[in-house]
């Protein structure tokens, strides 16, 4: 009964707004449905809000505060669940569509997720490594990543604490099997907002362009039971091949050809053995540090494990 | 999750158990899906990946360049062939020098020969000359996942492993002592001082 009692309070403080309604009403409504027909609480709750909704000709984005969940970023695991959060700005990336006015990387203790602020949603804008708490936002699920969105009704408030972002890096290790096309010195697209990698000097988005020249390496890790997809950025592909970015064009210059780029990476890296870390995106781990494997097999060890198999 | 396909893992086997096998077969009517090697200890080989000591090559071909290698690890040999479309696999056979370190990724490619045995060869998508101390990463991995092969044998769920009590007439338990004694072999290069051999060949893998 209590519990009933807390919800109907819940209930009648989001709509303080909006409607007039008292906390008894509201529990004899929740109290109907739970007891009289056997409803589960959550889902009492959540039709007695929507009848509420309608009543006030409002939607569902539009309800401020009370009874979102409080998980951690990196713990969030379901599509459209409505969030509280104490998170730092770790990155802000480019966006890379008109509607997107801000895309980016939030931090609590658990990890990172990916959040996204849409242009109509007119919120003010996050500064990079401040911290803030966020009321309101939604999770959304894309092939089984998760992200955050603000949206209009997102309270943002700047707090004066620090956060130690927790590391939720992976680390995977393996042979490198293959360097994939689209590795090596590959141009993007210069527009604004856009990094796309050109395909035959043609941007997916804006057509032909004079494109940016990048490296990249785009590589399979495997350990010979799964395999692990890995992106080596401009830096990081410099500190695996020893090759810069400069050279790399020198070397496509002199052989009039850009592949000789990639074809020399693979000479160099192929077949080693290497463990990376970083944050997954999609099929992705994107490389913040790796380390080749080449101190020497310890065989005495690896005979005693051996023998206990 | 991601709709993309997922890319075939390249097993770890050694030569003896690679040579040893024969029977190919798809998991689909598709044709285009892919072609497994089943492994006498129990496992299906789309593709593989091996480190070994190159100590010939031949171009065997009549009109085109077609190169095979031998590549040599603590238990047999494998042999590789690279042609036309292979080219970049097929223009590192023809550079490097033997006796040299390679690593090789490849698809287990089978033929039938005259008097009905079956020849096991790989096809490779990619040869790169390494060093000694990736090449002994290699054995002591092989080792372990042979070695876990083996003690997944008998597990009721293994389908690959029945498939492999009724294709092969085979005992895996030789396998498991071919891995340790690939295993033994290292212990025993080590013990020799794997310095002065490494610096000789490493000179010459990592060019």
């Amino acid at each position: 009964m209590t519990d009933l009692h807390t919800h109907a309070e819940d209930i009648v403080a989001q709509f303080s707004d909006h409607l007039d309604l008292t906390v008894d009403d509201v529990e004899e409504r929740l109290d109907n449905l739970v007891n009289e027909y056997r409803v589960p609480v959550d889902e009492a709750r959540r039709s007695v809000v929507n009848s509420y909704l309608d009543e006030a000709g409002l939607e569902r984005e539009a309800l401020g505060g009370g009874g979102n969940a409080s998980v951690g970023l990196a713990e969030i695991d379901q599509d459209e669940q409505w969030l509280d959060v104490t998170a730092k700005v770790v990155e802000l990336w480019d966006a890379r569509s008109d509607s997107v006015a801000q895309v980016g990387l939030l931090g609590d203790e658990t990890g990172t997720t990916k959040f996204v602020a849409f242009e109509t949603s007119d919120l003010p804008e996050l500064e990079e490594g401040a911290v803030y708490r966020l009321e309101n936002l939604v999770t959304d699920e894309y092939q089984g990543n998760f992200s955050v969105k603000l949206n209009r009704t997102t309270t943002i408030t700047e707090v004066d604490e620090e956060i130690e972002v927790g590391d939720d890096a992976e680390t995977v290790e393996g042979a490198l099997v293959d360097i994939q096309s689209g590795s090596g010195l590959i141009k993007r697209c210069p527009e604004d907002d856009c990094t796309r990698v050109l395909q035959n000097g043609r941007c997916s988005e804006h057509g032909s362009v004079e494109g940016e020249f990048d490296l990249r390496i785009k590589g399979v890790l495997d350990d010979g039971e799964a395999v692990h997809e890995v992106i080596f950025d401009r830096e990081q592909t410099e500190a695996l091949t020893g090759t810069t970015l400069e050279e790399a064009k020198d070397m496509a210059m002199d052989a009039l050809d850009t592949t000789v780029v990639a074809d020399e990476m693979r000479t160099g890296t192929l077949g080693r053995y290497y463990r990376v870390s970083g944050p997954q995106f999609g099929r992705y781990v994107l490389v913040d540090e790796f380390e080749r494997l080449s101190d020497p097999v310890d065989a005495e060890a690896a005979l005693i494990e051996a023998r206990s198999i | 999750m991601s709709q993309a396909p997922t890319r075939e893992v390249a097993r770890r086997v050694f030569a003896r158990e690679f040579n040893d096998a024969s029977h190919t077969f798809k998991e689909s009517d598709d044709e285009r899906a892919p072609v497994y090697l089943l492994l006498p200890t129990g496992e299906r080989a789309n593709r593989v990946f091996l480190v070994g000591t190159l100590t010939e090559k031949e171009d065997v071909g009549e009109d085109d360049e077609y190169w095979r290698g031998r590549i040599v690890d603590p238990t047999g040999t494998f042999f590789v062939y690279a042609g036309q479309y292979q080219p970049d696999a097929a223009s590192t056979l023809r550079e490097l020098e033997p006796p040299a370190y390679v690593a090789v990724v490849g698809k287990p490619r089978t033929y039938e020969t005259d008097d009905g045995s079956v020849n096991v060869s790989v096809r490779p998508e990619s040869i790169t000359a390494v060093d000694s101390v990736t090449r002994d990463r290699w054995v002591a991995e092989a080792a372990t996942r042979t070695l876990e092969r083996v003690a997944a044998f008998d597990d009721e769920s293994n389908e690959y492993a029945r498939m492999a009590r009724e294709e092969y007439d085979l005992s895996v338990d030789d396998y498991r002592a071919m891995a340790l004694a690939a295993l033994e072999g290292l212990d025993e290069t080590d013990e020799l001082g794997a310095d002065a051999d490494a610096e000789g060949l490493d000179a010459q893998a990592e060019h």
